[in-house]
């Protein structure tokens, strides 16, 4: 295994000379062979021996960026120019992007290495990562089960050492449920405070890039990275982004509450048990834990599910065989060719949600289903604001349970969407929210625990969350 | 129209605006590049690109919605309208619904009779072209992206309009207040402009509205005219036949002067409009609207007055040279060498536009400049050229566009006021045609016309012919006193 446990050691290592980057690279591009069968990538890139090289001599030379030195994987919903832009769906499967996306050039201007691009739910819809045209993802932990979803690629790599960090996205809990599902640290920032620009849209009003990491202090460092305003995405907010990476050691004593409707019924025993444990724990580290409603929790899910169906009905129009991607070759009309080729090119989770979509937006349902959700939307905004008002934190579980098994809720989508049921808040909400893995259950299996905050403030869930990885780990 | 009825229309008019780059991405919206050049990413609707407004567009709106007196939103937001066609890249045209930027105004058309009437302006909004097919290319449709993300405004007016005149009325201000706040040139032909037509009729006194039909592809000023005049009329024949009109769209067919039916398949949608949570509500504060009304150049009415009331014009002159923007500065640049008002009118509204009417060219392609043609007009003024060598001067500019000056010492055209060069004519003349002189003396003032013509060729049209009629007067009065 890695002889670093961030980016900090491995810097230090690759400087003195007792590691090279061509050889860490390789160590990883032998694992991804190794774990193949896990799946977890869609691409591997082969120049990046090269750029291993390059890289590895700009940080000799001492001229190499923030990032020099890490190997980065990123989900194939995210642009890179000349790279294919898969969206694990068949529908763009012979697709190449003839952009990058912002945040990936980010990495890149940083002197990231770019290793390859990971398997994902296609169109970032799912929770599981069994919806991919690429097949499903297999958790790392227990190879019967799933890696979560839909970063579940993004997660896989990092966790089972096949990358130093990976981007993910997440619109109702993608980084942070398959986070927790395979032990890792997975930060979902503040709508806004990342440019969504050359992400490829699943609820435009929902979706966050985020980093995958097995230390805060490399999600921290990512973020650093990447956050900034966009003028290419008007939805980005020109917001002061802090160095997230210094300071992470405030033990500042921030104020936690619980909010009970997280901890209702559905809740697996032994989360609870776990989550409660680390509660009595801070406290007796001398944090003080409050009591906190959040009381239209329990319509986040169909609030959730009714705005971005709505939202990707509409997003992904544009994949219709017209322009480029997949076209049926049964298309002897316009016609044929729209149903043929969106008929064969998309997989069912996305034509179920196109379809739910396409219904909530329809004349006569407009009100009742769309605009309903949205005053919804708001009033769960303000169960938040309110909260912050009493709290710094808010601490949850990530999920209700830990990993399920493949194929155990592939049939029963309503199943398999309350698996987000404490995840899809922040995102309706629009505010940061991180996955800490804090134990394991009899099994194994990681068990995670979210933390959310305030708008734009991420910097508190990364020194909390420094402080739960000294302590609890 | 059988005079039972009236007609109730409204306009929908697109205007495609002249900004140099498209509504959402930095692409140039200039028309006639060759296909698929004027494109990228976010045009194309790749996927994961995202609109970034155009603030030009928010600006040339603004500036319309004042010109007609609209309510201008603090905040409006865009929509997107979902439909499927090969030309519409995203699958959705980015548009404006529930909250535009621009509401209730008014448009004044006034009637050749000089009776003025206002229609109601529903809203005014901002929108994304989408592209073009391309269908006569064999079995293939071919598609055109450049159109897609062109800038439009779509102005709606009330159902205020009462037959095919007032229609045309209406799109020509709008047309020449387009073009005087120089945001869109214009051209139906070209499609910048695009009207549709609601109509309906009733009966005269009846409140309530008939069933109306639409009417699409209209795509000239006088089709507009034409196509409302047919369907009035049909609908008229129907209900006097005892039908009924059904509520549909129509095509204006304008090699065969007809509507004919949309296939019901391609009018049967359902939009979906939702807030396009890709962008922004658009913010028009205080501030940034009263920038935006600074800008404001002089509009079409109120110019008409000024030429009236600064320039002494008669109505009929102000409004022919207040038709067009460019036209009237044309004619307030020839004023800035001559205070000859009238004069410039009258050169303006003969010479100058019977050449482009018969050219089929713009005043900015006009050959003379406004300048030459003010200094064409002083030369009669100082009296260097009579007003005929002046009118056989301009067709030489329209050729050169030399200066009038220059023309005339070359051509050696300088008018003869020099009273004994022209004596030495006149009496010449005179004893060259007794007779003629006889005919004077015993009372036949006509002859007078004979000799000038005569005097004015033997100097070759240069004597000023004002000191040749005095000349004469006085020599042949003489003559009879003897």
């Amino acid at each position: 295994m890695l002889s670093y446990k961030n980016h900090t050691e491995k810097i230090s290592l690759l400087k003195e000379g007792k590691i090279t980057l061509r050889e860490n690279v390789s160590f990883f591009l032998e694992r991804i062979q190794k774990y193949s069968h896990l799946n977890a990538y869609n691409f591997i890139f082969d120049d990046c021996l090269h750029q291993a090289d390059l890289i590895g001599k700009k940080i000799k030379d001492g001229n190499a960026g923030k990032l020099a030195g890490i190997v980065v994987a990123i989900k194939d919903v995210l642009a890179l120019k000349d790279r294919p832009l898969t969206c694990s769906s068949n529908i763009l499967k012979n697709f190449q992007s003839i952009y990058t996306a912002t945040a990936v050039q980010k990495l890149i201007d940083e002197d990231a290495i770019i290793i390859g691009k990971t398997n994902c739910d296609e169109f970032a819809m799912g929770s599981s990562n069994e919806n991919s045209a690429f097949g499903a993802v297999l958790n790392p932990i227990d190879n019967s089960r799933v890696p979560g979803g839909s970063s579940g690629g993004s997660a896989v790599a990092v966790a089972a050492y096949l990358c130093d960090v990976s981007l993910g996205t997440d619109t109702g809990g993608s980084i942070r449920q398959p986070a927790a599902f395979c032990g890792i640290y997975g930060l979902k920032p503040t709508y806004g405070r990342i440019s969504r620009f050359g992400l490829t849209a699943f609820a435009s009003s929902f979706d966050t890039i985020g980093p995958f990491a097995r230390s805060i202090e490399d999600i921290a460092l990512v973020l650093s990275v990447i956050s900034e305003y966009d003028e290419k995405d008007s939805t980005s907010q020109n917001i002061y982004a802090p160095d997230f990476s210094t300071n992470l050691n405030s033990n500042k004593k921030f104020k936690i509450g619980l909010p009970k409707e997280y901890f209702a019924e559905g809740l697996n025993e032994e989360t609870r048990n776990a989550i409660f444990e680390k509660v009595e724990q801070l406290k007796k580290d001398g944090y003080e834990i409050i009591d906190i409603q959040l009381p239209h929790t329990e319509y986040s899910i169909a609030t959730y599910y009714i705005l971005t169906t709505a939202e990707a009905s509409s997003n992904l129009a544009r994949f219709d065989g017209a322009r480029y991607g997949y076209r049926s070759k049964q298309s002897g009309n316009l016609i044929d060719m729209y149903v043929n080729s969106r008929s064969e090119g998309f997989g069912l989770e996305v034509k179920r949600r196109i379809m739910l979509g396409t219904y909530v937006l329809s004349a006569g349902y407009y009100d009742a289903y769309y605009r309903k959700a949205q005053k919804v939307r708001r009033l769960l905004k303000q169960d938040f604001d309110k909260a912050f008002e009493k709290v710094d934190i808010i601490l949850t579980p990530t999920t209700p349970t830990t990993a399920f098994k493949i194929g155990e809720k592939s049939n029963d989508p309503l199943e398999m969407y309350l698996s987000d049921i404490y995840t899809t808040s922040a995102n309706l909400a629009g505010i940061p929210g991180i996955n800490i893995p804090i134990a394991k259950d009899k099994e194994g299996l990681p068990i995670g625990m979210q933390l959310m905050a305030k708008q734009f403030d991420e910097k508190i869930l990364l020194e909390f969350g420094k402080y739960l990885e000294k302590n609890f780990n | 129209m059988n005079s039972k009825y009236e007609a109730v229309i409204g306009l929908e008019v697109h205007a495609q605006l002249l900004t140099d780059t498209k509504i959402f991405c930095g692409c140039s919206a200039k028309f006639g590049a060759p296909p698929n050049t004027n494109v990228c990413p976010v045009c194309l609707g790749h996927p994961g690109v995202l609109p970034v407004m155009n603030k030009k567009v928010v600006e040339f709106t603004v500036l319309m919605g004042l010109a007609a007196e609209c309510k201008i939103n603090e905040r409006s937001i865009f929509a997107r309208k979902n439909y499927f066609y090969p030309d519409l890249p995203k699958g959705y045209q980015i548009s404006q619904y529930e909250e535009p930027i621009c509401q209730y105004g008014k448009i004044t058309i006034e009637f050749k009779d000089g009776l003025k009437k206002d229609i109601g302006i529903t809203r005014i909004h901002m929108e994304e072209d989408a592209g073009k097919s391309i269908h006569d290319q064999g079995y293939t449709t071919m598609i055109d992206v450049n159109r897609c993300g062109t800038p439009l405004m779509e102005i709606v007016s009330e159902p205020d309009m009462r037959s095919a005149e007032e229609a045309y009325l209406y799109l020509t201000k709008l047309k020449q207040i387009l073009t005087y706040l120089g945001i869109c040139d214009g051209n139906m032909e070209e499609g910048s402009l695009r009207c549709d037509a609601n109509i309906s009729v009733r009966l005269k006194g009846e409140t309530k509205f008939g069933t109306k039909t639409e009417v699409k592809n209209m795509n000239s000023f006088r089709n507009v005219e034409k196509a409302i005049e047919f369907e009035i009329e049909r609908q008229i024949d129907i209900i006097e036949e005892g039908g009924k009109i059904i509520q549909q769209t129509l095509l204006w067919d304008a090699d065969s002067n007809v509507v004919k039916p949309m296939r019901s398949k391609e009018e049967a949608h359902d939009y979906r409009y939702f807030p396009d949570p890709d962008l922004m509500p658009v913010v028009v504060d205080k501030k940034w609207k009263s920038e935006i009304a600074s800008s404001m150049p002089e509009l079409p009415d109120a110019r008409k007055e000024r030429f009236t009331n600064q320039y002494l014009l008669p109505k009929y002159d102000a409004e022919v040279l207040t038709s067009s923007r460019e036209l009237a500065d044309y004619y307030e640049k020839v004023l800035t060498v001559t205070n000859d008002y009238k004069s410039a009118s009258n050169w303006i509204m003969t010479d100058v536009l019977k050449v482009i009417n018969d050219e089929k060219i713009s005043i900015n392609e006009f050959p003379v400049s406004a300048e030459n043609l003010g200094r064409l007009i002083m030369l009669i003024n100082d009296n260097v050229i009579s007003g005929k060598i002046a009118k056989e001067i301009f067709p030489e500019m329209l050729k050169t566009n030399k200066e009038p000056n220059e023309i005339v010492k070359e051509k050696n055209l300088v008018q003869i006021s020099d009273t004994g060069e022209i004596e030495m004519a006149v009496d010449k003349i005179l004893s060259a045609n007794p007779k003629q002189v006889e005919e004077y003396l015993s009372g036949k003032d006509k002859v007078l016309g004979f000799f000038v013509g005569l005097i004015m060729k033997e100097t070759k049209g240069k004597a000023n012919p004002q000191i040749v009629n005095e000349l004469l007067k006085s020599k042949l009065g003489r003559l009879k006193g003897k």
